[in-house]
């Protein structure tokens, strides 16, 4: 089996009393998309945020790409390959839809202290950045400010972005929320073909979306994570039938 | 043209016209206040590159605008007494060189307070900014060398290669290009790869950094560009005034350059040129009729941080677009 792009270590974090990350350890592997699943307040979220570099682990490593980023700033890691979503949308809201995407490429192109070239006539950005608004069907609004958009067009611009730094991994952070049901099914659809071009650690709340995406798939519990494997095997698992998917399932 | 093209238009060719006319008429002190307003404008200018496009508010931009002025004040003092400056190197009283001195001296001595500041944001980052610009001032005042509390006279202007920089004229023409160029060179940076990522910087840092861009970096270099810009300003003042004094580096200093852009329209190209013209407009208008003026200021500042928050200019031209 091929080397984990991304390998989580014995992760610890916590608030006060409150263990956030209690000891997770996790690996995506290449052409995986692996989904991170788990009842509100489980720590999904501050899991990415680590992952990212938003937020400090207490202890534990992070390897990606067979290096140590523990000690790396949110921006380096980015650098290295690690793009990703946040939950909230998190955008220049006042730049159109296009500049947006033009900053992720002038970031992936390495130096933004460039100070006379004019951004919007140099086809070095405006053209891959119109060719990610195209991939993910948002070429239409290009120049629209990032405030004026719906919410499910951030939700696509924030995958634009990510598509625009070439990455090694993604990191998504409930791409679909608030999407509508059409909304999630073509999302679902695109992200499927990503797979390929970068692995993805996919947090989501929806369950067709995970179970038609996921490789993988680790239940996390309060900070733990209880169960991982395939579609299957967490569908048929009774820890996680209890804790998280209710007899339903 | 859009709008705020045909506004930034007129306000050049208005601050250009009436001097002209003045000078016409032969009215030198008009002359002398334009060239207030073009100095002062252009000081807001450099601030307004970190306050405007990158969300910075410093509170210690007096202490660039002040060593400009005593950079000024020293070379021509030293120059005139025929005393070299440190070590043999001699002084000078050509501006080229003067500006010089006093653009790299004032981005040397903003990168490592910006190097600090910028470690923190907020009203931190205000404080921070105030409390290295007051020690600047403390220091200046008790410095015995250079006039202390009194400051430094100039018994001349510093010359400019073929312009007899005595005659106010010439002199505002030398300071109303200086602004223009810097105004260029403003819009310039503003549309590059470097302006992207400062706006982007004041809009959402978090953003920057998530697709690779380290914010710092990105304020570090704009604080310290807008520092060399307010440091110019601050030389062309001294030779304006003949004089440079502590008062340049006072608090009051840095606030003044606030309210010019908060007046003019923050973050746009010629909102500092419209703030510095309504500010010396009622410096000296409503000045003439009561010492109160600020008093009168103040109250307009209110009514345009209430109901006008673009300024002048975002009343004159309505929102600015990005593409």
């Amino acid at each position: 089996m091929s080397e984990p792009v991304l390998e989580i270590r014995d992760l610890r974090k916590s608030f006060g009393a409150l263990k956030a990350t209690d000891g997770v350890s996790l690996e995506l592997r290449p052409g995986q998309i692996h989904a991170l699943i788990g009842p509100n307040g489980a720590g999904k979220s501050t899991l990415i945020h680590q992952i990212a570099g938003s937020l400090k682990a207490d202890s534990g490593t992070i390897r990606f790409l067979g290096q140590d980023i523990g000690g790396l700033d949110m921006a380096a890691r980015a650098r290295l390959g690690l793009a990703r979503s946040f939950q909230i949308s998190s955008l220049a809201q006042e730049f159109s839809a296009l500049r947006n995407v033009m900053l992720a490429v002038q970031a992936s192109h390495g130096s933004s202290f460039r100070f006379f070239r004019q951004v919007v006539d140099d086809k070095e950005l405006t053209e891959p950045a119109m060719a990610m608004l195209e991939r993910v069907g948002l070429a239409a609004r290009a120049h629209i400010p990032a405030a004026e958009l719906s919410h499910g067009e951030r939700r696509q611009l924030e995958i634009a972005i990510a598509l625009a730094l070439s990455p090694k991994a993604f990191l998504f952070d409930e791409p679909m929320a608030g999407m509508g049901p059409e909304g999630s099914k073509r999302l679902t659809s695109f992200l499927d073909g990503l797979r390929h071009e970068a692995p993805m650690l996919l947090v989501e709340h929806d369950m067709d979306a995970v179970f038609a995406l996921a490789d993988r798939i680790s239940v996390l519990v309060y900070g733990r994570i209880i169960a991982t494997g395939t579609v299957d095997e967490i569908r048929s698992d009774p820890d996680v039938r209890r804790a998280y998917l209710g007899e339903a399932a | 043209m859009n709008r705020e093209t045909t506004v930034n238009l007129l306000l050049a060719l208005l601050l250009l016209g009436a001097p002209l006319v003045a000078a016409g008429m032969g009215e030198p002190f008009y002359v002398t206040l334009a060239t207030r307003v073009v100095v002062l404008a252009l000081a807001a200018v450099g601030l307004n590159l970190a306050l405007g496009l990158g969300g910075l508010l410093s509170f210690g931009h007096a202490a660039f605008f002040g060593l400009g002025g005593y950079v000024a004040g020293i070379l021509a003092t030293h120059a005139f007494n025929a005393e070299p400056l440190v070590a043999g190197i001699p002084a000078t009283t050509s501006m080229p060189l003067i500006w010089i001195t006093a653009v790299v001296v004032a981005g040397f001595v903003a990168l490592p307070i910006g190097a600090i500041s910028l470690r923190t944001t907020g009203v931190y980052f205000i404080m921070i900014t105030l409390a290295f610009a007051q020690m600047i001032y403390y220091f200046a005042i008790s410095w015995p060398a250079y006039g202390g509390e009194d400051g430094l006279s100039m018994s001349m202007r510093n010359a400019f290669p073929g312009v007899n920089t005595a005659k106010p004229l010439p002199y505002f023409l030398i300071c109303y290009a200086a602004l223009m160029a810097t105004l260029l060179l403003f819009r310039v940076v503003e549309g590059s790869r470097f302006g992207s990522a400062l706006q982007a910087a004041r809009q959402n840092g978090t953003r920057l950094a998530a697709v690779g861009i380290e914010p710092f970096n990105i304020r570090l270099v704009a604080f310290a560009v807008s520092a060399m810009i307010t440091g110019f300003a601050g030389a062309l003042y001294a030779d304006l005034n003949r004089f440079v004094g502590p008062s340049m580096l006072s608090w009051h200093m840095s606030g003044e350059l606030i309210v010019l852009i908060i007046l003019g329209g923050k973050g746009r190209l010629f909102g500092p040129v419209a703030g510095a013209m309504i500010f010396v407009f009622f410096e000296y208008v409503l000045g003439g009729i009561t010492e109160r003026w600020q008093f009168f200021l103040g109250l307009i500042l209110l009514g345009i941080v209430l109901f006008a928050r673009g300024g002048l200019l975002g009343l004159l031209s309505g929102k600015p677009r990005h593409v």
